[in-house]
């Protein structure tokens, strides 16, 4: 029986790693086609070489790392809120982002900005996609960033109160760094679903906002194109770097 | 947050009882009338294939997780380095991974190309655009999602319970079958919502591995807004999908609660 789970075990953990690796492999390949002709790095260089990509690459980026920085401040402040005092309502709301599908997200906040546009005269633009991805990270922050704070005492912070510190002086110097690897996984968190949407930032983006997703599902619509396999390899490993080490930092913290 | 995600959720209900104006967007005067061609048989289809589509893709979600889920709760030190494995492909781009299997399925793709350079095939084989690719791929994105709780449920079993059953003299499948399997069963309920939910308003593994021939509820909704501009409808239909997904959480989660009592 030990044998069989194991055998089965390596062949689902090869169901889940080899398309990718299978892709990456591609990627080095010389020929367009799905035939291996020689190892190259040409398809690495096209995907440098392209201005759409490149433009795209930043505009994901700039939005990714605005958004996870707001998302995470008010998050982590929600999560501390709602530690203190429980809030069913607010508690609700969280679960009901989290199971909305993303597709009913999308089109909400997209209605949400044309209704509010018929004051404000704006259009949609970078601004209203890193307000949408704000919208749906929160949610993610504040999950992680409560399942930290379950492990804090709440006497040390009336300790603190206790010792003279303002309620402020006593977030900021006991409960903060007794959370901080937990806000840390929670930005990182916030960051890759960020840098990743498609569904929801294709509907509330403007001309000037493509974002890398938006740009890849473009080419893939079209059919197979070996740039997004090297885009891909680049993306899955430089993410799958990321997250292993992050995760040595959160077990170190946890230690 | 409540103004970020609650507003936007009230717009939609009240442009849900809108008309649709001349030029697309909404209009009054109000009505049910989105509401009323939901119950058009076309749209019944959908509905309908939307559930048969995520059914089977949480069949087979679970059966293919649970003795992964076993294997890693019986794996000792390597846990930890198992459990990465398992969550590190849901942090990589989704998109990316259903690309991956376009790579593959395509009609000039590696499965393809090997087969009919092994003379397996002559034609090759239409495997992308099709039910089964989507279900594949559905299958292929959820599955860690299937894994965590049960891992999670199997972790906190009673180990005693299945030695006692052993000692009893039951063979190792009747304990699997008769222990094992009842007391996973809150692991499969929640494993079982997570994976149905996503699935159920999935929009892009559809759009890409079904090539637009798979509609499903997610592919209408964003058709609405976008391509046929019915907004009145396409919201009907959110908010339809959203009350689908409220009973189906509360059902599972009395079920849960029954289970733990």
């Amino acid at each position: 029986m030990k044998r069989w789970l194991s055998v089965y075990a390596a062949a689902a953990f090869g169901f889940l790693y080899l398309p990718l690796l299978i892709l990456s492999a591609f990627s080095f390949n010389r020929s367009k086609f799905t035939v291996w002709e020689g190892f190259s790095l040409h398809w690495y260089q096209a995907a440098f070489a392209d201005t759409e990509l490149s433009e795209a690459t930043v505009n994901s980026l700039v939005i990714a790392l605005t958004a996870t920085v707001i998302s995470t401040i008010i998050g982590t402040f929600c999560a501390y809120g709602l530690w203190k005092k429980n809030s069913r309502a607010l508690l609700g709301s969280l679960y009901l982002t989290l199971v909305t599908p993303e597709i009913v997200t999308g089109i909400s906040l997209l209605a949400f900005y044309q209704a509010i546009f018929r004051f404000l005269h704006a259009r949609l633009g970078m601004h209203t996609v890193i307000l949408a991805h704000v919208a749906f990270s929160i949610a993610y922050v504040v999950v992680v960033v409560m399942a930290r704070l379950r492990t804090v005492d709440p006497r040390l912070e009336e300790a603190a109160l206790d010792l003279g510190a303002n309620e402020w002086q006593a977030f900021r110097e006991v409960t903060l760094p007794a959370i901080l690897p937990g806000v840390a996984a929670a930005a990182l968190l916030a960051f890759t679903v960020s840098f990743d949407d498609y569904v929801i930032t294709s509907l509330v983006a403007g001309v000037d906002s493509e974002t890398l997703p938006m740009v890849i599902y473009a080419i893939a619509r079209r059919g197979v194109n070996p740039v997004i396999n090297s885009l891909s390899a680049m993306i899955f490993f430089g993410f799958g770097a990321l997250i292993l080490i992050s995760q040595r930092l959160e077990h170190r913290g946890s230690a | 947050m409540l103004l970020l995600m609650i507003a936007p959720l009230g717009i939609v209900c009240a442009y849900s009882l809108l008309t649709r104006g001349p030029y697309g967007g909404v209009m009054r005067p109000w009505s049910i009338g989105a509401y009323g061609r939901l119950a058009d048989p076309l749209y019944a289809t959908i509905l309908v294939r939307s559930f048969w589509i995520s059914g089977v893709t949480t069949t087979l979600c679970l059966v293919l997780a649970f003795p992964l889920a076993l294997f890693i709760s019986r794996s000792g030190r390597r846990k930890n380095l198992y459990l990465s494995l398992v969550i590190l492909p849901f942090w990589t781009s989704f998109l990316i991974r259903t690309y991956a299997w376009m790579f593959l399925l395509r009609d000039t793709g590696l499965i393809n190309t090997v087969l009919q350079t092994l003379h397996v095939v002559r034609q090759p084989l239409p495997l992308l655009y099709n039910d089964g690719a989507v279900i594949l791929g559905l299958v292929y994105a959820y599955l860690p999602f299937a894994v965590l709780p049960l891992y999670a449920t199997i972790e906190r079993m009673d180990v005693t319970l299945l030695e006692a059953a052993a000692d009893l003299g039951a063979r190792p499948w009747q304990t699997m079958l008769r222990v094992m399997l009842p007391l996973a069963a809150p692991g499969f309920i929640a494993a079982g919502v997570l994976v149905f939910i996503p699935c159920l308003g999935s929009y892009l593994t559809p759009d890409l591995l079904g090539g637009g021939k798979t509609v499903l509820i997610g592919n209408l909704i964003q058709n609405q807004f976008t391509t046929a501009r019915d907004w009145p409808f396409g919201a009907a239909a959110s908010l339809a999908l959203m009350a689908l997904v409220m009973v189906l959480l509360a059902v599972a989660l009395r079920r849960r609660r029954e289970a733990l009592l």
